[in-house]
């Protein structure tokens, strides 16, 4: 019941700020639809608590401990950023950058992004899964190009080629996966592609098949993760679009991306037995993370920076994921939580301080701790957040993860700190001068409205002192889920 | 059995030999009504040839004995690959030594004496044919090797003989593989015996010619022996085609004498209908210009490829 | 030789054209025969899902035939016919690219995709499996195909071309996939055309032709 309310009402909000997203009250309308589905996501979760995992609709939506608490995080921070975009679409609107068409679909389209996200996650069929990832990139497309800048349409034809093949790719992966499901599970098709059911066979599914898939999976899903080398199109879609998109698109849809990489993962190590797959999703997370930190220092875009931080905080994710084992499965975990919130709330500020000087570009935001104390202030604590300062969250689920890596994988603690290092210093470098440098622009009348960024950044602090019994509950059964080697 | 299999072996060659400007003839006889013209007579190449070999030779003062040895060479060579080109008996004693490969052995190596004659007297024209058709040559060659490749997995041998009947037993089926190599190998035809779209051989336009630029040189019995030479080439390549495309009606072994009474008049009748057909392609087709020619022969090459790959993936 | 039966010769048959079809679109320079091309493309796959419906009697294939020729003989180059017509390009063409070079290529490609798909053929037992090489071809001809264009149109082209080559694989290896999955990529794929086609005015408007060319400002450490 609450499953299906929490795909409708996003489908419904999409449906009506369709027709009404121009209206002066739409952007509450959406606020209140993010805020159904949010509530929703607590029911839902509520009853995870209690009674555990959930399989409705003819087992095709699942609900188990790894995906409810990321369904919550989605229905959480939709809800912030739905909050957010309420005074940042007013402001666009009021500086004639966006008309009343473009309003409409901005509203319908952040509805229907959060519906394909939550039916993402929460559907069981591996086919399902696809269809509702690539509905994702296409609900998005027309976002990043919401400004119809060339720059911007640039990014979005991009975003769109790329994951478009990307995507294909992953199809093709789900085909071969379930070949080799219909050889065990029968070929009448209805449960050949249902997670769970895999999950229940996986030691008997054909091992050279599912290799071959998982490459295929890998490569597909990967590219919506912004793994390197296939992490092209990422920075310009963060760039390009409405702050509210880069925030949800760095916040959630990656975890999503990862979400889908990491359910298959499951399936193929439990038939090959061996590393490879491990290895793979090391070898991808090393990848992006040492070359995200040093594609760092070039950026001069505020949005990019931290478009490719996020591009090196997937390859920490995907790495500890590689890693395996409860540990590094609970960090990661971990670490996809604080990411979305931290670097969400990132967005947020950055979006208000980008509005304010009427740029991007890192050298034209200067002083914001004089023109705004409380964006400046956001930025930076965000920042320390994101740089993995303790008491933050980060600092956590970073420190689990070096010292997992230091014991199972000795080779790449080094790299990792290195590539740490160098993101630390390039990204404090770029924000430090936004932050407290010299500026000659009067101070700002009055303070914007800061409450996600200051709500998530809080979130993520309470997560690096102290993790509630409940949510260490579940991040623990879902690591022994995941498993690995 | 020996004996009829020489006899057959002796026939096609000389049959050939006879028959090749007669069907250079009925091309060109095709041709002419296709495009509205009075036709020459089916014997016009023949009287041509009589024409050429009663003249007096002309040689260039630069000539080294190789532009002399080379129309015979030709001609040689031509001769002997009519005679193991399955066309009307597969009994062919001689296929024990020379299958497909040595077939277009010998083809190479007559294209080989016929451009080194070219550039031997160092003329400009001679130097521009032979180079010219060189390009065709390295092109077609594969082409050929791999329509002959597709052939020989689908029966199993490289000798020609056993191909025919091999592929003239199989079970009636759609052959995928055959079909794009039988394309490829209309395309090798075409680039390989001057044909339009690639080389005209009605014409001496300088810009584009590639077979008559290398012919310049030669007079009275050289020309006259290159000329049949090239006439042979067009008939033993439409036999190649025959022989794997449409091997029905070719005479076993087994047949005896009475089979190779009834293949004579069907080899006939097929080169009647092949005539027809290439002065059809060359009536409806343009000339390419001679930078296009490489496009040309690489689609060859592409569906001769294909055609081996999806014989090895489909097994048909 | 083993003959097969008329039905699966028929169906090698269209595949082995669906090969051939990549091929021509890999040459193909103008951008109205390309949606020919595709739409030829979606008939062949019609035709080889209809004899693999009669073959084995499965229903949900017949459907999905229907799918088939509503969306990928009829809707889509329908569509496409529509936007070239609207935009204007009715005439373009594209430059070639070493065309030769770009054939040996596909050739190599075949070669790879013929011999990934031999593992997996060898273990499959459906009827079709031979042909699943054939797929793969298809998919990354098209895949070829889209890198060497320079026009948004023909790029779009090539990427319904690889969910063909998409589709006719998942038929070839466990003929279809359940149909609440087939529905929903169609969905997906004809929801791709109409976003792209607002996206074709939107870099129309802007840049006044759509050469993506004009699309190569971004770059890393701007």
């Amino acid at each position: 019941m609450e499953v299906l309310l929490l795909l409708a009402s996003p489908l419904a909000g999409a449906v009506l700020l369709g027709l009404y997203g121009s209206r002066r009250w739409a952007p509450e309308l959406n606020a209140f639809f993010s805020f159904t589905t949010f509530a929703a996501a607590c029911a839902l979760t509520a009853r995870v608590i209690a009674s555990g995992p959930v399989l409705v609709a003819r087992e095709q939506l699942f609900i188990d401990p790894f995906n409810v608490f990321l369904v919550a995080l989605t229905a959480l921070i939709g809800l912030t950023t739905a909050l957010f975009s309420r005074p940042y679409m007013r402001v666009e609107a009021e500086h004639g950058r966006l008309g009343h068409g473009r309003l409409r679909l901005y509203h319908s389209m952040y509805q229907l992004f959060t519906a394909t996200m939550l039916l993402a996650l929460t559907t069981n069929n591996l086919g399902l899964l696809w269809v509702a990832m690539e509905a994702a990139t296409l609900s998005t497309v027309l976002l990043v190009t919401l400004y119809r800048t060339p720059a911007s349409l640039e990014a979005g034809w991009k975003y769109f080629i790329l994951c478009g093949v990307g995507i294909a790719q992953a199809l093709f992966g789900t085909i071969l996966l379930y070949f080799a499901a219909e050889r065990v599970l029968g070929a009448e098709g209805v449960t050949a592609l249902l997670w769970t059911h895999l999950n229940v066979v996986k030691a008997q599914l054909e091992p050279t098949v599912l290799s071959l898939a998982f490459v295929f999976l890998l490569v597909g899903y990967g590219t919506k993760v912004g793994l390197a080398p296939l992490h092209n199109w990422l920075p310009d879609a963060h760039a390009e679009g409405p702050t509210p998109i880069s925030a949800v698109l760095s916040g959630l849809l990656l975890n999503v991306a990862i979400y889908a990489i990491v359910r298959c993962k499951v399936l193929v190590e439990g038939s090959l037995r061996s590393t490879l797959p491990s290895q793979m999703l090391m070898g991808f997370g090393l990848l992006s993370v040492i070359l995200a930190a040093f594609f760092l220092w070039r950026q001069r875009d505020i949005k990019r920076l931290f478009a490719y931080s996020s591009i090196e905080h997937m390859g920490i994710i995907t790495f500890a994921f590689g890693m395996g084992g409860a540990v590094a499965n609970f960090a990661a975990l971990l670490h996809m939580t604080v990411h979305s919130l931290t670097k969400s709330a990132i967005f947020f500020a950055v979006g208000h301080a980008a509005q304010k000087s009427g740029s991007q570009l890192i050298e034209n935001i200067r002083g914001l701790i004089t023109v705004s104390p409380t964006i400046g202030w956001g930025l930076m604590l965000g920042t320390l957040a994101i740089l993995g300062l303790p008491p933050f969250g980060v600092f956590a689920s970073e420190f689990l993860i070096l010292t997992t890596a230091m014991k199972q994988q000795p080779w790449a603690t080094p790299l990792l700190l290195l590539a740490l290092g160098v993101a630390f210093a390039a990204i404090f470098g770029k924000v430090q001068p936004m932050v407290f440098g010299e500026t000659n622009v009067r101070r700002l009348p009055h303070a914007p409205a800061l409450l996600p960024v200051f709500l998530h950044l809080a979130i993520v602090l309470m997560l690096g002192v102290f993790i509630p019994p409940y949510l260490a509950g579940w991040y623990r059964d879902a690591a022994r889920l995941i498993g690995g080697p | 059995m020996t004996s009829l299999g020489a006899a057959t072996q002796l026939l096609e060659m000389i049959c050939a030999a006879i028959a090749a400007p007669a069907f250079l003839g009925w091309v060109n006889q095709c041709r002419a009504w296709l495009q509205n013209r009075s036709a020459p007579s089916l014997l016009q190449p023949y009287y041509g040839l009589s024409k050429l070999f009663r003249k007096d030779a002309v040689l260039a003062e630069s000539a080294s004995p190789l532009f002399r040895v080379a129309p015979y060479v030709v001609f040689g060579a031509m001769v002997v690959a009519a005679a193991i080109i399955p066309s009307m008996g597969t009994g062919l004693p001689l296929s024990m030594a020379a299958d497909g490969i040595a077939l277009v052995g010998l083809l190479a190596t007559a294209r080989v004496f016929l451009s080194l004659a070219a550039m031997d007297v160092g003329t400009a024209f001679g130097t521009l044919g032979a180079r010219r058709e060189m390009m065709v040559g390295f092109l077609a060659e594969p082409a050929l090797l791999m329509v002959l490749f597709v052939a020989a997995m689908i029966s199993k041998t490289t000798s020609l003989p056993l191909i025919a009947e091999g592929l003239a037993t199989r079970s009636i089926g759609l052959y995928p593989s055959l079909a794009f190599t039988a394309v490829a190998f209309l395309l090798v035809l075409l680039a390989e015996n001057a044909r339009i779209p690639v080389d005209n051989p009605a014409t001496h336009l300088e810009l584009t010619m590639i077979h008559e630029a290398m012919l310049l040189e030669y007079s009275a019995r050289h020309l006259a022996l290159m000329e049949w030479g090239s006439a042979l080439k067009l008939l033993n390549y439409a036999c190649i085609g025959f022989a794997l495309f449409v091997p029905w009606g070719t005479s076993t072994e087994a047949a005896g004498p009475a089979g190779l009474l009834l293949a004579v008049p069907l080899l006939v009748l097929k080169l009647g209908f092949a005539g027809v057909g290439l002065a059809l392609i060359e009536t409806l087709s343009a000339k390419l210009r001679v930078f296009r020619a490489p496009e040309f022969l690489a689609t060859a090459f592409l569906l001769a490829v294909l055609g081996l790959l999806v014989h090895l993936l489909l097994g048909t | 030789m083993t003959a097969l039966s008329i039905d699966l010769q028929l169906l090698n048959a269209c595949a082995t054209l669906l090969l051939l079809l990549s091929f021509a679109m890999l040459a193909q320079r103008r951008i109205v025969s390309l949606v020919n091309l595709l739409a030829l493309q979606g008939a062949l796959l019609l035709a080889a899902t209809l004899l693999l419906a009669w073959r084995t009697g499965e229903v949900h294939l017949y459907l999905s035939a229907l799918l088939t020729l509503a969306l990928k003989v009829v809707g889509l180059p329908w569509l496409l016919h529509r936007l070239i017509r609207r935009l204007n390009v009715y005439w373009d063409a594209e430059p070639a690219i070493n065309p030769s070079a770009t054939m040996l290529l596909g050739l190599l490609i075949v070669v790879f995709s013929f011999g990934l798909a031999q593992p997996i053929s060898a273990l499959a037992s459906t009827a079709t499996r031979s042909t699943l090489g054939i797929a793969i071809a298809v998919i990354l001809l098209a895949f070829l195909t889209m890198i060497t264009r320079r026009k948004a149109m023909s790029q779009v082209v090539a990427f319904l071309s690889m969910e063909n080559g998409l589709f006719f694989g998942a038929m070839s290896a466990t003929y279809g996939m359940p149909m609440v999955v087939e529905l929903g990529v169609a969905l997906d794929v004809l929801v791709a055309v109409l976003v792209l086609g607002v996206f074709f005015f939107q870099i129309r408007e802007q840049f006044d032709s759509l050469d993506l060319h004009h699309l190569e400002s971004l770059r890393e450490g701007d």
